[in-house]
């Protein structure tokens, strides 16, 4: 029954009161542990289109008529535009459509940034739409910018009120306190750089508008075109089918969906933008830069009795303010805490989510500075970790919390220490680093599925959501193949059209698996139940003691054993229907994800140069449905993470606001020759108290605590406390000349 | 315009294409071979590789006119026993990259059929996967004739 509860709904960690209709969900748990199909490996469902080329992605949609568009940029970081003629572009060869500021959603007259969208320009090639936007008459009014975030800051130009938080009496507590540390953490600008880079196709069909688009949300993507263009929602229509990663950049419509369906509703013809890779360095989204001041104070027996820090999240022209503080506030029992959050408002790119925003770079902050509390306290920093071990999240009791086994898990790996550093020579230090993680990733309602059993026996899981890569579709057919009792193979899930399913959560905040695998499971039970209701009419035989199992129906009795197919064809034309809802989340508890990761570093304290040589990834979230798949997550969840450590950083001019880093030469991401030896770990004890499969979401879990793992590793090799990211060769070499000074030896390096 | 002759996947093509069209755009736009990716178009990320007589070539920075030799896409690739080490190992996440990844895995593998993990990672460290798929890539290769 369809029930209305006001509940806190959560997404990236940003929380929001909302009235949800959820339904009732009967069903119980599983027993914990790998079933039949959930909890065993299995391949992709879609591996085999993707290995082979075959999958269709945005960027091979080919309409017929379709024309391509090229937007025109800001060069400058704060700039109006003055005047604009769009004339002379409409006059080059193969142009048919132009669109100047204010025409179209995104296209804006101010220009906050170097790389904001000003006009758009569509024509029969690329090349011919790129060769137009040159003849566009433009004329700027040049306006003030603010490249600074703390300069930001003190001028007052933020994104809102500064984020205060309070608990306990910090100032008391640190006055009190044996032992007080304290340190100031920086994180960089990264660039989510999916390999597809954000695009869209429309297509008006009589006065619908057909949207396909790589996204991580076709619903979101719906609904807000249909508000942007005052559309009935049932008008637009939303389609991806394969979709080439995005981290968290593509949960919005975004200006080149815009412009195209702008553009195509003037030509009339199917248009195509798509950013280009350099466009996709500048103006697609990033992670935005961080500036931490932390304090932690313990007793002496090292009981942390406070926490504070005081936060800038640079957020560049737009975006949301994540929460850095995240971390610090809920990781470890402590009475005493207080932060704050300003949000700079600078002339650059704006922010976009990318793969738990906030908690990334807090971690990287919280842990280094745990670690050096361990130092001062002369205790083993694992030790310390358990020691302040949080049983509630500020009152709020945990739906299910493992850290402490991740811990003990964490204990052989930590144990390899002696015969790390003995590996170290006179160049190469080695050394053994740990970090803790905690996020979300709980998902919620509401999302549903669809299920259809025809006389061949066959299943289809129907729901729009979206695969962006993290195996989605295999996970949702093991869950439907688990509840029906058939074989893997006899599940098809069709996703990526919102005119072809129900409704589903958006890809992002780790929120996929836990929000649409219930409703799987609960339409995957609809349809069966349903089964077994014409086979006891057929067999004349009680409801209640049939079942299906492994693509049988049987009696309990052990007298009927019939094979679905062979039964099914009873059905003739006929289709059995069931329909799926995902059920609430738990009321007043917190639905967290909680892991540790374990690094072994080497640094060449000549050069500078950092290798992460292993890596132990233990990870609690929940039951695992596929541990393959999950194994994927993790590994490119750190590999990722290892990048934003090391080697990634946009780089932009101080004095102009241009991003320097717009080619994959220059923002350095990881290869295969940078990837250490990595191994996964997972509790997968389900969570009694979250929904009818006990799972939470993997995808943003992987890459929180990596960064302080490498960091204290360093430290644990050489002695030098790094505070920035990523760690290049030069902060390297900051460091460990300042650990020498400490030291007291001259500074030679 | 300059007639193009082309040998793609055993096939001989004649076109007609501008010079300076690069080998991707003719691939996918003008022969439909969709499986070769563009996801740089610039020659650093490795998605668009092919094969010019076995070797490995970066199809969005080759000249359509310029190429000698037979090309071998994905397209020519998919019975290759790569492609199922690539699915039994999970060596693809969205799979953009992925293609490109195969082709430049079999150009390896021929060459050297039993590779090392250095001569993998060596071989294979000009195709970016931005999902990190790679210790299932090199895992695939390793295992590519089991």
């Amino acid at each position: 029954m369809a029930r209305l509860i006001r509940t806190e709904k959560e997404v990236e960690g940003n929380f929001e009161e909302v009235w949800l209709v959820v339904e009732e969900d009967p069903l119980q748990q599983w027993p914990a542990g790998p079933l039949d199909v959930v909890g065993r490996p299995a391949v992709r469902k879609d591996a085999r289109e993707r290995v082979r080329g075959e999958a269709r992605f945005t960027a091979d949609i080919r309409l017929p008529g379709m024309l391509h568009a090229a937007v025109l940029r800001s060069p400058y970081a704060h700039a109006r535009v003055k005047s604009i003629d769009l004339a002379p572009a409409l006059g080059l060869p193969g142009v048919h459509g132009a669109v100047g500021p204010s025409e179209a959603p995104g296209l804006e007259h101010e220009a906050g940034y170097s790389g904001a969208p000003v006009a758009a320009v569509a024509a029969e090639t690329f090349g011919q739409a790129r060769a137009a936007l040159d003849a566009i008459a433009i004329e700027w009014e040049l306006l003030d910018a603010v490249l600074d975030p703390e300069e930001a800051v003190e001028r007052g130009a933020v994104h809102g009120e500064a984020e205060r938080y309070e608990r306990g009496d910090f100032d008391r507590a640190v006055a009190e306190a044996d032992v007080v540390v304290e340190g100031t953490y920086r994180t960089q600008v990264v660039l989510h750089n999916s390999m597809e880079t954000h695009q869209s196709v429309c297509e008006w069909v009589d006065d619908r508008l057909d949207i396909y688009t790589s996204t991580q949300y076709v619903w979101g993507v719906r609904n807000e075109v249909a508000r942007e263009l005052g559309l009935a929602p049932d008008r637009v229509r939303v389609v991806c089918e394969y979709m080439g990663g995005g981290f968290g950049s593509k949960n919005s419509a975004g200006e080149y969906t815009f412009a195209a369906a702008e553009l195509a509703r003037r030509t009339g013809r199917p248009v195509r933008c798509a950013l280009t890779r350099r466009e996709e360095n500048t103006a697609a989204g990033n992670r935005n830069a961080t500036i931490q001041k932390l304090t932690a104070a313990a007793s002496s027996d090292g009981t942390i009795v406070a926490l504070g820090g005081e936060f800038v999240n640079a957020l560049g022209w737009g975006g949301w303010s994540a929460s850095t503080e995240g971390p610090l506030k809920i990781l470890y029992a402590c009475d005493n805490v207080r932060t704050v959050r300003h949000t700079a408002k600078i002339n650059t790119p704006p922010m976009k989510a990318f793969r738990a925003p906030g908690f990334v770079e807090g971690t990287f902050g919280l842990e280094c500075l745990i670690d050096q509390l361990a130092r001062a306290l002369d205790l083993d920093p694992l030790e310390l970790r358990r020691k302040n071990y949080a049983s509630s999240n500020d009152g709020t009791p945990f739906s299910s919390k493992n850290l402490r086994e991740c811990y003990e898990r964490a204990q052989k790996h930590w144990d390899r220490r002696d015969e790390v550093h003995a590996r170290s020579d006179a160049t190469w230090k080695r050394g053994v680093g740990m970090a803790s993680q905690i996020w979300y990733g709980g998902g919620g309602p509401p999302s549903y599925a669809w299920t259809r059993v025809g006389s061949d026996g066959s299943i289809a899981v129907v729901t729009a959501m979206q695969d962006i890569g993290t195996g989605t579709r295999t996970a949702m057919a093991q869950i439907a193949a688990e509840e029906f009792g058939v074989p893997l193979e006899r599940v098809e899930v069709t996703v990526g059209d919102t005119s072809r399913g129900p409704y589903a959560t958006l890809s992002a905040g780790s929120s996929t698996t836990p929000s649409m695998g219930p409703a799987v499971r609960a339409a995957a039970a609809d349809a069966k139940r349903q089964v077994l209701e014409i086979a006891a009419q057929r067999y004349d035989l009680e409801q209640r003691v049939l079942d299906i199992r492994n693509g049988r129906i049987v009696s309990a009795d052990g007298n009927l054993s019939v094979a679905l197919d062979e039964f099914l064809a009873i059905l003739g034309n006929a289709q059995i229907l069931g329909k799926g809802a995902r059920g609430p989340n738990p009321t007043g508890m917190s639905v967290l994800t909680f892991g540790v990761h374990v690094v072994e570093a080497a640094v060449d304290v000549e050069t500078g140069e950092v290798r992460v040589e292993r890596v132990a990834a233990i990870h609690d979230v929940g039951r695992i449905i596929n541990p393959l798949g999950a194994e994927s997550q993790v590994e490119g969840g750190v590999i990722q993470g290892i990048g934003h450590t090391l080697s990634e950083a946009r780089l932009m001019d101080q004095e102009t606001g241009r991003i320097l880093t717009t080619t994959l030469d220059a923002y350095r991401m990881p290869t295969i020759a940078d990837v250490p030896e990595i191994v996964c770990e997972f509790i997968d004890e389900p969570d009694e108290h979250l929904t009818n499969l006990g799972s939470k979401g993997l995808g943003e879990p992987p890459i929180v605590p990596i960064a302080a793992a490498i960091a204290n590793a360093i430290r644990d090799a050489t002695g030098a406390d790094v505070h920035e990211l990523p760690i290049s060769r030069e902060e390297m070499l900051r460091a460990l000349r300042e650990a020498k000074e400490r030291r007291g030896a001259p500074a030679a390096v | 315009m300059p007639e193009l002759r082309l040998t793609v996947n055993g096939a001989d093509h004649r076109l007609d294409a501008p010079i300076g069209t690069s080998l991707a755009h003719v691939l996918r736009e003008e022969l439909g071979l969709i499986g070769t990716k563009i996801a740089c178009n610039e020659g650093h990320c490795g998605a668009c590789t092919v094969q010019v007589d076995g070797a490995p070539v970066l199809s969005c920075i080759t000249l359509a006119h310029a190429v000698d030799g037979d090309v071998t896409t994905i397209e020519g690739l998919r019975d290759h026993p790569l492609v199922e080490a690539f699915v039994r190992a999970d060596a693809v996440q969205c799979g953009f990259c992925t293609p490109g990844q195969v082709v430049s895995a079999a150009a390896l593998v021929a060459a050297t059929p039993e590779p090392t993990t250095e001569e993998i990672r060596h071989a294979m460290a000009g195709n970016i996967c931005r999902c990190g798929t790679y210790p299932k890539i090199e895992e695939a290769i390793l295992h590519w004739r089991d």
